[in-house]
């Protein structure tokens, strides 16, 4: 260790990692993950999601966590965000894609994306 | 990507209750599952709450499992970390909480609720064996501010500030340590060292620290270099703690590779190298002078001061010695400045205590409390009470340096100055709970015992003088105790405290000297009625069986192992006092309880 930037870099690699173990704050972003949500691909929308969130850099203020069978069955994978103060916001059929706009427009944009929540889905 | 932390503690609590099953079971089910991009197991230093160990947390969610076996593993990966739903059994549930509801986070039970974690504050969050995760917490930052931006005497001047005394038992203000060592700085060579020789029975602090968090202490070792103008330091660590050593010499590795420790430290000139040295077991080698004797490579002795060893320690040198948990302080009050660890604690006693807690207490683990909090909190709230139904009896602080503290103190705000004033002392934080079980007369003598067996024999007040002690007391304790034997202890414990040679024989009949104090009554029904009022002295125990509660249905006479009960079939038995051992067998036989212990 020769400076202390060299020391900062680490320091902020490693923030976002060991941020994890503080706890839930800000955004919850919950994914449904009973067997009926992984049977309909949740696994692949968690890890998107995820993987969005560390890339946009919202680590600090958006936790994503699993949850059980909301009992919507058929419109799994169901994604749904928690604010505080704010309405919850249901997203159901959610794919890959999906997820990352999700992360995009609601999550770093604060705009829900409106044509991917429950009231707008049309079986 | 990584979704989820798995945090299994490695401390030596959860290890001997079996975490090191748990670890490799969850790593093959993580990969049975393909989960292992998924999740990242972390293993780390103690949590505090060694009595429900193996302990495991889930983050982000922050669920907290206490008692989790290699059994619960595949259905924790399959119900939790695979489907989103903890396993409700395994929750740590709060007993303190009406209704049994599970605490939603860790930091709202009631053991974590009054606690605050500055020297703790990385056990049990991150890997102790990943230096990368310790910088992630602002670790190293503290040591890169004072060696590129203040003095060393702004550094001293800081500690000063702060007001922060040493952890070990003795409190004396590490500012001040530091500073008497700190004059010729650059013409003569000075040593830094850390007392990692942790001897009091039922004190695991140091331990603890070391195991999950021993970049602190590195860290602080090399502020203190910096400091003083020493540029070689030694961690005076017992080999009865493998864990320790083992994180420690990982760690010291690792800091040299990142260039925090060895040569110009930051591209400045400031060098400083680190070392362990193993002690061998003998609680002598926790006082000063001895420890360092001992690491010079002779037999641990204490020898008189002055001179101090801030002016002729290790080697001849100027030396400073500190505490562990002392050190684990240091980086924080760097970071945070001197008035922050004023705000926390009383008048004239910094900051926060890590103490055991040990004994007969629900939550038996490590607890670390802002100075000043009653005791009556870590008791009742915190260590979640006495189990069983049992009274509360004392507490013994300060392990065989200390003292008892009785029920009737509980409400003493515990630092440094309010100890001293009831007969006790923090010590190094060792805190053994006591109930209505406990002879108060048995607990003096067993800590006696430990200094007897302990005294390096240098001094004969300490050598001689604690072993009549000891004798009085075993007297006592058989039911041979004579008047007048509470007065001799009283004037043989005054006499080597003020003459012994080293600390330990000078602290050693304080044990003996506040159980009098507050528990004379204790004595004398030993000695007077020959009687032990808590059940406890083996010898004055008398079993007798209720002639009236007695059916005569002869079990207590098959059970007995040496044929002490005898009696005729459906008529009252009897106990042969003469022949009886007080094993305590036939009271858990009969069937009526009709069978006491007097």
């Amino acid at each position: 260790m020769k400076t202390l930037a060299e020391l900062a870099q680490i320091r902020e690699k490693m923030k976002d990692k060991v941020g994890i173990r503080e706890g839930v704050n800000g955004v919850r972003i919950v994914v449904g993950m009973a067997t009926c949500g992984i049977a309909a691909g949740a696994r692949p929308v968690l890890n998107t999601l995820v993987e969005e969130v560390s890339k946009e850099g919202l680590s600090a203020t958006a936790t994503v966590t699993q949850t059980g069978c909301i009992g919507i069955c058929q419109y799994e994978p169901v994604v749904e965000v928690f604010e505080a103060g704010k309405e919850k916001v249901t997203y159901v059929k959610v794919t890959p894609d999906m997820a990352k706009r999700i992360v995009a427009e609601h999550i770093k944009g604060g705009k829900p994306v409106a044509e991917y929540t429950i009231g707008n889905y049309k079986i | 990507m990584i979704r989820a932390h798995v945090l299994i503690c490695a401390g030596t609590g959860c290890t001997s209750s079996g975490s090191a099953a748990v670890r490799s079971a969850l790593t093959a089910e993580l990969e049975k599952h393909g989960l292992t991009e998924e999740i990242k197991m972390v293993q780390t230093g103690c949590f505090g709450l060694c009595a429900l160990g193996p302990i495991m947390i889930v983050y982000p969610e922050g669920v907290f499992y206490s008692r989790v076996t290699a059994e619960d593993i595949p259905e924790i990966v399959e119900e939790h970390l695979l489907k989103g739903r903890p396993v409700q059994r395994l929750v740590y549930n709060d007993p303190v909480v009406e209704g049994g509801e599970a605490a939603s986070s860790l930091s709202e039970t009631a053991f974590y609720r009054s606690q605050m974690r500055i020297a703790l504050r990385n056990c049990g969050v991150i890997d102790p064996e990943n230096i990368e995760e310790y910088i992630g917490r602002d670790g190293y930052t503290a040591l890169g501010k004072c060696v590129t931006e203040m003095t060393p005497d702004e550094v001293i001047q800081l500690i000063l500030d702060s007001g922060l005394r040493g952890r070990g038992g003795a409190g004396f203000p590490t500012g001040l340590k530091w500073k008497f060592a700190s004059g010729n700085r650059g013409n003569v060579q000075k040593y830094v060292c850390c007392n990692a020789d942790e001897g009091d029975p039922g004190a695991f602090m140091d331990r603890s620290i070391l195991e999950g968090d021993p970049h602190a202490v590195i860290e602080a070792m090399a502020i203190a270099g910096y400091a003083i103008g020493a540029d070689q330091g030694y961690i005076y660590v017992r080999a009865e703690y493998p864990i320790a050593v083992q994180r420690l010499s990982t760690a010291i590795k690792q800091a040299k590779e990142y260039g925090l420790l060895g040569d110009n430290i930051f591209g400045t000139d400031f060098k400083f190298n680190l070392d362990i040295r193993l002690g061998a077991g003998a609680f002598v080698c926790g006082e000063e002078t001895a420890l360092m004797t001992s690491i010079e490579g002779h037999r641990g002795e204490p020898r008189p001061r002055p001179p101090f060893p801030a002016v002729k320690g290790l080697f001849g040198q100027p030396t400073i010695l500190n505490n562990v948990e002392t050190y684990a302080n240091i980086p924080q009050i760097i970071i945070n400045g001197a008035d922050w660890f004023k705000s926390i604690g009383t008048e004239k006693s910094h900051g926060t205590k890590v103490f055991a807690l040990g004994g007969k207490i629900t939550n038996t683990g490590l607890v670390e409390i802002p100075m000043g909090t009653p005791l009556r909190t870590i008791i009742e709230e915190i260590g979640g009470g006495i189990p069983n139904g049992k009274k509360f009896k004392a507490a013994q602080t300060g392990g065989p340096s200390g003292g008892c503290i009785p029920a009737s103190l509980i409400d003493t705000p515990v630092d440094y100055d309010n100890l001293i004033a009831i007969g006790s002392m923090m010590g190094s934080g060792g805190l053994i709970v006591m109930d209505e079980d406990n002879c108060m007369v048995d607990i003096a003598k067993f800590f006696l015992g430990f200094t007897v067996d302990e005294s390096c024999g240098k001094c004969t007040p300490c050598r001689i003088g604690t072993r009549r002690m000891l004798e009085i007391l075993e007297r006592i304790t058989e039911g041979k105790g004579e008047e007048g034997d509470i007065e001799k202890l009283i004037e043989l414990g005054n006499t080597i405290k003020a003459t012994a040679l080293c600390g330990l024989g000078q602290t050693a009949p304080n044990p003996v000297l506040s159980t009098i104090r507050y528990f004379r009554d204790e004595y004398e029904a030993h000695i007077r009625e020959k009687r032990c009022p808590a059940g406890a002295c083996k010898a004055l125990a008398r079993i007798v069986i209720d002639p009236v509660k007695c059916v005569g249905c002869s079990l207590c006479s098959k059970k007995c192992p040496v044929g002490a009960i005898s009696g005729t079939i459906k008529s009252p038995f009897v106990i042969d006092q003469s022949k009886c051992i007080k094993c305590g067998v036939c009271l858990a036989s009969c069937p009526k309880k009709a069978i006491v212990k007097k």
